[in-house]
């Protein structure tokens, strides 16, 4: 497994220029996600609409993995249903943790990941975004605090 | 009851008297494997130190020959292992100077050491509207323990600011000093930047007001001659992982004093002298600190490493690590986007440094692939990082076993971080 495995161009090209970075002004939902062991954090915004994923920004500081991750992420899941980010956060979660996962349905850009589980010290800096996102929609409508996910 | 002072062996040095890195390098056998196909460069010894030869085969040795429970048995090896166990305790004594082997206590490790004091001490001592002085360069393990203590008591943490050098400068450190101080905690060294504190000059200001000074020495001991008569410290706590010994066993330097005027912490066997139902009496010291079976093998692991330190030679492994820093220190500045994190004037081995733009952990993975052990993150020291502005740096540490082979390959690792990322 070279480094290159782990640091493809998209990843380094997300890293360099995150899409949907910063915050998002009148969302309907909110999460922080913190990884203990690195001190890094990742805080994602976002609205609904019609049961959809509408819109959603993230913000925070990170390594390239966690950061092209949050970036990536927030290109897939724009416009899906919650049914459907709830399927791919799966998806993802076996592509980073499982040897030769055959997803179950294209991924995308998001396969830039693939190398990931092959360091396995940095399985955490991928997935954080995804379990804050996870959070940001399981928060229940009224909750006046946005929750907090952590990696450990 | 103390023995002679053993000589640093001739077989280390070179004939202008320095450390000869690759002798010592040849007693640690981990050191000759290699990580994902090249030959490893440790250079996390500030986390936990290599063990040579020595020490692995005195804890084998021990369990092959020796072992049983101690202070018990009339049986040999009770009795061997007894012997094996507080002749560890000796030899600590005997390599931090302290008076007696009363004031060693065997500890899981700095940060039980630290909790002993915090709990037995703080339980006793502490009173609401007391102050515990420790510095803003503080491990964990010196804040979180002193955290528990002040909030059980109603006393109040206070942490002394650095410099931009991340010194604690002695006038702003001595301001803060008060009449409501009741105890000052600090590290003898920063594990996350470096910086070697005035610890006997910081004793003298508190003794001279009547404080007790509890000093961290985990960075310390296997990097200068830690003399705790010379600080005149109060309690002196390190970890025989940082020191070339095994985990899981620590130590507790404690002045007698001190140590026979506080309760004993945890309860239990060894501890006590007898035991009613209705209560119960308590041993000496220093085994009144020590409830349950302590770690005996890795006592005479820890014993056998800080010989193997004393046979390399105290001055001649600082002398080493020094002439490495400003090696490594020199050379690093010279790369386009790092920031050294930590530059005080006195440094023991440690170069805690970001790069514009690579976030450490990208650093450490990558550099981990050619090979090159370091550590990234918060080094459990995260009031560092925010006095600083930061999340994480990367950190080089060395140990007698480094070389300048070993900053090469790590400058080599660092052009190859910066080929990834352009």
């Amino acid at each position: 497994m070279e480094i290159r495995d782990l640091y493809r161009d998209v990843i380094l090209d997300h890293n360099r220029s995150p899409r949907n970075f910063g915050r998002l002004e009148g969302a309907d939902a909110e999460a922080l996600g913190h990884n203990p062991l690195c001190g890094d954090s990742l805080d994602i915004t976002l609205r609904l609409k019609d049961g959809r994923l509408e819109d959603l920004r993230f913000n925070g500081q990170g390594c390239a993995i966690s950061v092209a991750s949050a970036s990536l992420m927030s290109e897939a899941v724009k416009g899906l249903s919650i049914a459907d980010v709830d399927a791919l956060y799966h998806e993802v979660h076996a592509l980073l943790t499982e040897p030769a996962h055959v997803p179950s349905r294209p991924l995308g850009k998001l396969m830039a990941l693939a190398g990931v589980h092959e360091f396995p010290a940095r399985v955490k800096c991928a997935s954080l975004c995804w379990h804050t996102l996870h959070a940001a929609l399981a928060k229940p409508a009224g909750a006046a605090a946005a929750p907090t996910v952590s990696t450990e | 009851m103390s023995a002679a002072l053993p000589l640093a062996a001739a077989e280390y040095a070179d004939a202008q008297g320095r450390l000869l890195a690759p002798r010592v390098r040849a007693d640690f056998p981990i050191l000759h494997r290699e990580v994902h196909g090249r030959p490893l460069v440790y250079l996390d010894s500030a986390a936990s130190s290599q063990q040579p030869r020595a020490v692995l085969d005195a804890v084998t040795r021990y369990g092959e020959r020796h072992h049983a429970n101690v202070h018990r048995g009339v049986h040999a090896l009770s009795q061997e292992a007894t012997a094996a166990f507080e002749g560890a305790r000796e030899t600590v004594r005997r390599f931090i100077n302290a008076r007696s082997t009363r004031e060693i206590i065997f500890t899981r490790g700095t940060t039980e050491a630290i909790n002993l004091v915090a709990q037995s001490w703080g339980g006793t001592q502490l009173r609401a509207g007391d102050e515990v002085l420790i510095t803003h360069l503080e491990h964990h393990a010196n804040i979180v323990p002193w955290q528990m203590a002040c909030e059980r008591a109603g006393a109040r943490l206070v942490a002394a600011p650095l410099n931009a050098a991340g010194e604690v400068e002695i006038g702003a450190w001595s301001s803060l000093l008060g009449p409501r101080t009741r105890l000052v905690a600090l590290a003898h060294v920063s594990n996350a930047l470096g910086t070697v504190l005035p610890v006997r000059a910081m004793v003298d200001l508190a003794h001279a007001r009547g404080v007790p000074v509890l000093v961290d020495g985990a960075q310390a001991i296997a990097h200068q001659r830690v003399d705790v008569q010379a600080l005149d410290c109060d309690f002196y706590a390190f970890s025989g992982h940082k020191v070339y010994g095994p985990t899981g066993i620590g130590v507790l330097y404690g002045r007698e004093p001190q140590l026979a005027a506080l309760p004993p912490w945890q309860g239990g066997g060894d501890m006590i002298l007898t035991v009613a139902i209705e209560r119960s009496t308590y041993n000496e010291l220093p085994w009144k600190f020590e409830a349950g079976t302590p770690n005996i093998s890795g006592a005479v692991g820890l014993a056998a490493a800080l010989e193997y330190v004393e046979r390399l030679g105290r001055e001649r492994i600082a002398a080493h690590e020094q002439h490495l820093l400003a090696l490594a220190t020199a050379r690093l500045q010279q790369l386009p986007g790092l920031t050294l994190v930590g530059t005080a004037a006195d440094k023991a081995g440690v170069i805690s440094f970001t790069l514009q733009g690579i976030h450490p952990h990208d650093i450490g993975t990558i550099l981990d692939r050619e090979g090159v052990a370091i550590r990234t993150g918060h080094h459990c020291a995260m009031p560092v990082m925010t006095w600083y502005g930061l999340s994480a740096t990367a950190r080089a540490s060395f140990g007698c076993y480094s070389t300048e082979a070993d900053i090469e390959r790590l400058l080599a690792a660092l052009d190859k971080v910066r080929e990834v990322f352009t």
